[in-house]
């Protein structure tokens, strides 16, 4: 049983970081959601705040980490100029080229919107403290952020999953 | 209760600052996407790091524009109050830019002949 190191920077990039991410993205939302002053007396705001803050900024800090070891230690050797990497395997083939044509392309940019997303998300919830308990429209517009974040995350995942198993990166 | 009194007059300038910087650094990401697609140029010059390739340019400006762009913002409104809905209406268009134009359907339509 072993694990190149490319393979070991997949894992850490995608299962670990990726999915870490997504997985947080249903509390951060729930947490979001029930912020409100009609539902939870002021302690419970409090309470409910302090790891409110620090899921959302943990969040943010994987999403971070999650594009940029992407962007700069996966990508590197998915892109190789060799006939053996992930993206001329998926070239070569016209079945499987617009895994790289379409999903990865895609997937490349579009993920670096989460962890901006994310980040003032974290600054906002932050910034206010108890009081955005009572501010519906704030909470909403931060709630439509954090979901963007979480889609555009879930897109770049699920595209990095599939290319993996179709050209994995070895 | 003046504590809880201030905090409730909190100005939402900085917020608001945020996530319109949020949105700049996505539609940032965007724009250079396309441009990058369009021009061999402009993708040259956005290949900061070869071994990622123009994608550092893009993404690296991007990440460039939300930071200042925040910072800039943030010390333009931190102490005033901003129509909330007004700003995060812009954030929200500069985003979905930001998601459309990395859309690949979308950017390839710029793409040079």
């Amino acid at each position: 049983m072993s694990i190149s190191v490319r393979e070991g920077w997949t894992v850490l990039h995608g299962m670990l970081f990726g999915a870490g991410f997504l997985l947080a993205f249903s509390g951060g939302l729930v947490g979001l959601y029930s912020l409100r002053e009609e539902w939870m007396t002021k302690e419970g705001v409090k309470e409910r705040l302090t790891k409110l803050k620090i899921g959302l900024w943990a969040s943010a800090a994987i999403a971070w980490a999650t594009v940029i070891s992407g962007s700069y230690i996966v990508y590197p050797w998915y892109r190789l100029q060799d006939a053996t990497s992930p993206r001329s395997i998926l070239l070569a083939n016209p079945q499987t080229a617009a895994w790289h044509t379409f999903g990865m392309e895609w997937k490349e940019h579009v993920g670096w919107l989460a962890p901006i997303a994310a980040t003032v998300v974290a600054f906002a919830v932050s910034y206010y403290g108890p009081i955005l308990a009572k501010k519906t429209g704030e909470r909403r517009a931060l709630a439509i952020f954090f979901i963007l974040a979480f889609a555009t995350a879930a897109i770049a995942g699920v595209f990095g999953a599939f290319i993996n198993k179709v050209a994995p990166l070895q | 209760m003046t504590t809880q009194t201030m905090n409730d007059e909190r100005p939402n300038g900085p917020v608001a600052s945020a996530l319109v910087a949020a949105g700049l650094g996505s539609a940032t990401i965007g724009l250079m996407t396309v441009l990058a697609e369009a021009s061999a140029t402009i993708k040259n010059a956005l290949n900061w790091w070869a071994p990622a390739g123009p994608l550092s340019g893009k993404t690296s400006l991007g990440v460039i524009v939300f930071f200042v762009s925040w910072i800039a913002l943030h010390l333009t409104f931190r102490g005033r109050n901003v129509r909330f809905s007004r700003a995060a209406t812009i954030a929200f268009i500069l985003l979905v830019v930001g998601l459309l134009a990395t859309f690949p359907p979308f950017f390839e339509l710029f793409a040079a002949e």
